[in-house]
């Protein structure tokens, strides 16, 4: 069965193109902005969105990105408001567009329920960050029977359990550059390269690094050793500054970003 | 019991990032190599018998036996624990775990500030780094705490995301692990989080219902009719139960805290308003609204006031093997209250959640019945709090 996700990973290859993918919260600050910004970020050149469905206690982010999701909260996001937005975005864009949330969310609402959504609104695939490669049955037969990738991560801890993720991996592998919570950082120091080397031994899926990349440098850097390479807490950070007048600064940023991969 | 798993029932199990997995499943191997390993039980022996003070005294409550006319009431006395609670169990053996492991510094959440204390003073003992994690309206409410676990040499972090009380301390305790595992070890303050901690846990802490069952059979040659603890995630009261599960004469009841009323969204009462969701690392119940986010929780017990409850407590109420009562704050004040002048013991405001349903428990049970409470902390920390909840003042100034 055909997803975006792969086909659009599939194009870049031919093309000889590494993609970006891009990730901001939905409803910060408020759902017509997220709207917005998914449109500009598709036509300066993303590749792929996440949009983050805020939840009350995301563990595994940094203080952007948790700041964003209660602002988000705050100001009335729910799920529901983000599918209906999805269902109008989807009109406009045929870009590959994925839910990074956390499991509680998607189990509240209902496993079947959540998915046969994600699929009716054209979402591609999932991210969740609390459900690793031991606990993926949680949500994998609703996956596949909707066609909703579920993105697996590989940090540089995963030791031999990368081989085992990859081997099962659809649509792409997101690979945790650094230890930590998501954010913003000035190095990035542990060997991703060696780590990207051993997952494309074993799994043809391709390999997207994420976690703490906010300059064209970095970006350029990752994508050289990658398939492409996951943005959200530089975006996030626009976002908090300028508002709802941030449409263009990220439009300019991503479009940077993009030049330098 | 969910031993091979991680499961008990349906809940449990190991919901956390990829970062953590590995450093989580060689805890597991390290801790079922070390659990059956003669040096580290020994240790673990000699450091609750001669650190510890264990085992702890099993009081035969006669005044307020008398007072209330009906079953017998013992107190199982952790309060008389070095650091004032039945926290010290555990920490010693994780902290005696780490140190085997390798580690060198320990991290911690708290919500009273006991777990933290505990920590602290384990540290100390074993010469290991440590830092404790505490929200913010929790180092207000309890400042005591917050000093006397930076003098036994501990930082103390504030938190200041979500609600600043005990399920934010976890998160940040969590977000740090992440990002430091290799010298580290998060020393869990309950039985919570992915397995195996809530197992774990658990096992550092059966050593309660063991002594209470000895005791009890020692002194009235039978076992009890009723053993009530108090629950937030819910540590004490498995420690207080796990002896007596299969012994299926023992009612074991477990006391949530409801806050300003179940009715009222200020309640921390997890079986009785929560749903089955995913967080923390496990599949249980938690407080939470119909999107699933984590409710912003009450209760005037910082120890309490947590949103979910331990894994193994959530199938042993769908079991139906022991039951889970909400016991609101003034209930709580009024058994601290109580439990202070009838027997001249001070208890810990989480454990006066069990204390007041014992009070209503008693009286409907005959003179030859045995209630055993677990009196899992002493009350001292809370003094100020109490006096700010009866509007008395007591600054020195």
């Amino acid at each position: 069965m055909n997803n975006r996700i792969s086909d659009t990973f599939a194009a870049l290859k031919n093309n000889g193109k590494k993609a970006l993918i891009a990730f901001i919260t939905g409803g910060d600050p408020d759902i017509e902005v997220t709207e917005k910004l998914i449109l500009a970020m598709g036509e300066a050149g993303v590749d792929i969105i996440e949009i983050g469905i805020p939840f009350s206690d995301p563990i595994a982010e940094g203080p952007v990105i948790e700041a964003a999701a209660a602002r988000a909260l705050g100001g009335g996001c729910t799920i529901d408001k983000l599918f209906d937005m999805v269902e109008n975005v989807r009109n406009k864009t045929n870009i590959p567009l994925l839910f990074m949330t956390y499991a509680n969310p998607i189990y509240a609402y209902g496993k079947e329920r959540f998915m046969a959504k994600c699929r009716a609104v054209g979402i591609d695939g999932i991210i969740v960050p609390d459900v690793p490669y031991e606990e993926k049955s949680e949500f994998e037969d609703e996956c596949n029977r909707h066609n909703i990738y579920q993105i697996p991560l590989i940090a540089p801890t995963s030791g031999a359990r990368a081989e085992k993720i990859a081997r099962e991996a659809k649509g792409f592998i997101y690979c945790v550059s650094s230890l930590g919570v998501t954010g913003i950082r000035n190095d990035i120091n542990t060997d991703i390269a060696e780590l990207i080397k051993r997952v494309n031994s074993i799994s043809s899926v391709p390999c997207a690094v994420g976690f703490g990349i906010s300059t064209p440098e970095q970006a350029r850097d990752m994508a050289k050793i990658s398939d492409g390479v996951i943005i959200g807490s530089a975006i996030v950070d626009l976002v908090a500054r300028h508002g709802e007048g941030s449409i263009e600064s990220v439009r300019k940023f991503v479009s940077e970003i993009k030049s330098s991969i | 019991m969910g031993k091979k798993s991680g499961r008990f029932g349906t809940y449990g199990g190991q919901y956390i990032p990829e970062t953590l997995m590995n450093a989580v499943q060689e805890l597991e191997k390290q801790y079922l190599f070390y659990r059956d390993d003669a040096g580290f039980r020994k240790e673990f022996a000699d450091l609750l018998k001669n650190y510890a003070g264990r085992p702890s005294l099993l009081y035969f409550a006669k005044k307020m036996t008398a007072d209330l006319g009906g079953a017998k009431i013992y107190l199982k006395r952790e309060d008389l624990n070095h650091t004032g609670s039945h926290k010290v169990n555990n920490v010693l053996g994780q902290t005696l775990l780490a140190k085997m492991m390798g580690k060198t510094r320990i991290i911690a959440e708290t919500g009273a500030g006991q777990h933290g204390v505990a920590t602290a003073t384990a540290a100390a003992l074993m010469d290991m780094e440590c830092e404790i994690f505490m929200g913010k309206e929790d180092t207000e409410r309890q400042a005591l705490n917050v000093y006397r676990m930076e003098l036994l040499g501990a930082k103390v972090n504030t938190v200041t995301s979500g609600t600043m009380t005990l399920k934010d301390a976890v998160n940040e305790t969590m977000r740090e692990w992440v990002s430091r595992i290799d010298d580290t070890h998060y020393v869990l303050g309950s039985a919570v989080g992915p397995h195996p901690f809530p197992m774990m846990v658990r096992d550092f802490q059966k050593i309660i219902s063991e002594e209470i069952k000895q005791q009890i059979i020692a002194v009235e040659g039978r076992l009890p009719d009723a053993v009530i603890a108090c629950v937030g995630g819910g540590s004490n009261a498995i420690g207080a139960f796990y002896d007596f599960i299969e012994d299926e004469t023992v009612q074991l009841i477990g006391c949530e805290a409801a806050g300003l009323g179940v009715d009222n969204p200020k309640n921390a009462a997890t079986i009785t308003n929560g749903r089955v969701g995913i967080f923390h690392g496990m599949k249980t119940y938690f407080c939470q609204d119909n999107y699933g986010q984590i409710a912003p929780v009450h209760s005037i017990s910082a120890g309490l006031d947590y949103p979910g409850i331990g894994p193994e407590h959530a199938y042993l109420s769908d079991i139906k093997r022991a039951v889970y009562a909400p016991v609101t704050d003034a209930e709580a004040v009024m058994g601290f209250e109580y439990l202070s002048r009838m027997e001249g013991i001070i208890p810990a405001i989480e454990s006066a959640h069990a204390v007041a349903y014992a009070k209503k428990l008693a009286p409907t049970m005959t003179k030859d019945q045995i209630i055993v409470v677990n009196l899992s902390g002493r009350g001292d920390k809370d003094v100020a709090s109490i006096a700010r909840f009866k509007g008395v003042s007591i600054h020195e100034q």
